[in-house]
């Protein structure tokens, strides 16, 4: 069965690599042509992995508008002061290094006839496989009250950089026994364990620098990610300090007012000092605009990650609806993995092997006090189907906590150097 | 009592096996142990009044989880193994016995290890007298032999592919680096081939502890453990 498919994957990349030839010669251009579009966990490991595998037989474009990336994995521990900003910056000069093209521009358009990416200094490159990796926006609307002119007022911090900054600086300047709110996202959302992974670390800054200030959460879920373990932790070590507000208490009943700096929640109006507003989630604009998704994100085959719309056009990460992986940088580096070994066996012949993923998410509760999630999948015909998983147990001990957390940082420097060399 | 007890094995065994278990490893002979345990007695001490010397003492091994026993300073390997939830039973211990590091990359324990099983089964046995947790009650943990750790020579054999070991490889790499360096994440650039296999064989029959490597270790068939042994292994 395995080398069946195996040999069947072979003999249609050799369909394809032939199939693309006459359009790559047409256009003058020796080498097959790869265009990555977004810089993060999906497609810089993308880029990397074809450039590198490929030995330089593929030229490839890597599209991203930021010149320094700052990870959104692990910018509540920035928040909760255990990292500092600088911890989490990235520049694109190893990958360039290392051959592939870094072209800082937005992608603003796609021409899945012509092959073309538009850029928005008005130059078009074109492609023979097209990897969109562009992560999430957000769906107007989705918070009462809110919108992106409102994030200054309102961060969502649900991108790593600046709205990351702005977030602490708001909670920063809570005045003493002041009031912090959280307006959760409803499923799916990158990152499940994010937005509670960020309570904790807001209460561990509170904690040593505020300590009678309080935290509203406002969830229109009635349970999130890893919740038993959170549920712990805050009664551990923040007893008191968090109201979580869930599907049952009217937590999804929310609007807020930027202006005035109230949240309300079924109906009861609270002022509150700093607000972080997630709202719902969907593919980065590119993907829609390309017209690979179908609804808010992008649906993708398993086996490659290509775009069920175009076999040319592949979606990564937390833009991709693929199945039962969690949308998380560390599935995104997974996911491109089995996309760079697939689209370079499509264009140069070399061996596909079956798709493997795999994803662990860790969360720090408070400083040392780790714990983490975790799962493998395989490629099904309808999806990414989970294989086998695990998760931290409540009543681990502060050893096991400590070595979890270490483990993070260690998976941080693995996952970032696996992404930008 | 101990005795007493090793004289019933053969009705307690058949009960077993009526029942359906299989053991690959018969509880051993503790007097034949005694012997055995001459090879440990340089670092060792167990019984009345054993302390520890280049060795932690050995009494009350069995149910306790590695690296646990107060006042020894343990190498950060098995500290992390015990961190990590392996406790010390027949089989964990039948393991380590057989090839410390398989079970601990990084051990302090420098023993090439107890190839013998029957050797081993009596050594353990020999422990087992100084362990009263829970009881020496042959079928229950800790003490109970469950499996046999031997692996096949033909597995240790098999030339694995390294083109597809560096596909699997990428799915490491995400965590451990591949410059070599341990940073809350072990180092696996430049095993030995065998002590690699060896390592991801006792994740995937879940004796040594991690449940990310078990689970990732767990769907690697005898020949992806292969290829990822022979690309590693090339790594510079």
């Amino acid at each position: 069965m395995k080398l069946n498919r195996r040999l069947f994957i072979g003999t249609s990349a050799v369909a394809a690599a032939s199939l693309a030839a006459p359009t790559v010669l047409a256009d003058g251009h020796g080498k097959p042509r790869v265009v990555v579009v977004g810089g993060g966990a999906g497609g810089a490991t993308a880029a990397r992995y074809i450039a590198k595998d490929s030995k330089n037989a593929i030229d490839v474009t890597l599209i991203e508008p930021t010149r320094m990336y700052y990870t959104c994995f692990f910018s509540n521990l920035y928040i909760g002061g255990v990292k500092e900003i600088d911890d989490l910056g990235h520049s694109y000069g190893k990958l360039a290094a290392a051959g592939v093209n870094v072209v800082h521009d937005w992608a603003i358009a796609v021409d899945r006839d012509a092959k073309t990416v538009t850029l928005a200094g008005g130059s078009t490159v074109p492609y023979d496989k097209l990897i969109l990796s562009p992560g999430i926006d957000f769906v107007e609307g989705a918070v009462e009250g809110w919108d992106l002119s409102s994030q200054n007022a309102m961060p969502h911090a649900y991108k790593g950089g600046s709205q990351t900054e702005l977030l602490k600086a708001k909670i920063a300047a809570m005045p003493e026994g002041g009031t912090f709110a959280m307006v959760a996202p409803p499923n799916p959302f990158r990152c499940p364990p994010g937005p509670y992974e960020r309570v904790s670390m807001v209460a561990h800054y509170l904690k040593a620098n505020n300590p009678t200030a309080k935290i509203i959460v406002a969830d229109p879920k009635p349970k999130f990610s890893k919740m038993a373990l959170f549920q712990e932790g805050w009664a551990d070590h923040y007893d008191g300090m968090i109201d979580w507000i869930g599907e049952d208490f009217g937590g999804g009943e929310v609007s807020v007012d930027p202006a005035a700096m109230t949240v309300t929640i079924d109906g009861e109006v609270t002022e509150v000092d700093a607000c972080n507003v997630i709202p719902a989630m969907k593919a980065g604009r590119i993907a829609e605009l390309a017209g690979v998704t179908e609804g808010n994100w992008a649906p993708v085959n398993a086996a490659d990650m290509s775009t069920k719309a175009d076999a040319d056009v592949y979606v990564l990460g937390d833009a991709s609806q693929q199945g039962d992986m969690p949308k998380s940088g560390f599935s995104a580096n997974s996911q491109a993995k089995v996309c760079a070994n697939a689209v370079r066996g499509a264009l140069t012949g070399s061996k596909v092997f079956p798709a493997k993923f795999s994803n662990t998410c860790w969360s720090l509760i408070d400083a040392n006090d780790g714990v983490k999630v975790g799962a493998t999948y395989e490629a099904t015909e309808e999806k990414i189907a989970k294989v086998d998983g695990f998760i931290s147990s409540t009543g681990e001990s502060a050893e096991l906590r400590k070595a979890t957390y270490e483990e993070s940082e260690g998976w941080y420097t693995g996952i970032t150097a696996d992404m930008f060399g | 009592m101990t005795k007493r007890w090793l004289q019933s094995l053969p009705s307690v065994l058949a009960a077993v096996f009526a029942a359906g278990v299989t053991w690959a490893e018969q509880i051993g002979d503790a007097e034949a142990g005694a012997e055995v345990f001459t090879k440990c007695i340089g670092c060792h001490q167990v019984g009345d009044g054993a302390t520890d010397k280049i060795g932690p003492h050995l009494n009350g091994v069995f149910g306790r989880a590695a690296g646990a026993n107060d006042g020894y300073r343990y190498s950060p390997s098995m500290k992390r193994a015990g961190d990590d939830g392996l406790v010390w039973t027949a089989e964990t211990l039948g393991a380590y016995i057989e090839n410390p590091r398989a079970l601990v990359s990084k051990t302090r324990m420098s023993f090439r290890g107890i190839k013998d099983p029957v050797d081993r089964a009596n050594v353990l046995a020999y422990l087992r007298i100084f362990s009263d947790n829970p009881s020496d009650l042959p079928e229950a943990e800790p003490t109970a032999l469950a499996t046999d750790h031997d692996i096949d020579p033909a597995i240790l054999a098999l030339e694995g592919d390294p083109e597809y070991g560096e596909y699997l490889a990428s799915e490491c790499l995400t965590c451990h680096k591949s410059d070599g360096t341990s940073d809350g994440i072990p180092s696996i650039t430049l095993w030995p081939t065998e002590d690699f296999v060896v390592a991801m064989h006792a994740y995937k029959r879940k004796l040594r502890p991690h449940p990310v490597m078990q689970m990732m270790a767990g769907r690697l068939n005898d020949e992806e453990i292969a290829a990822l042994a022979a690309y590693f292994q090339g790594l510079d």
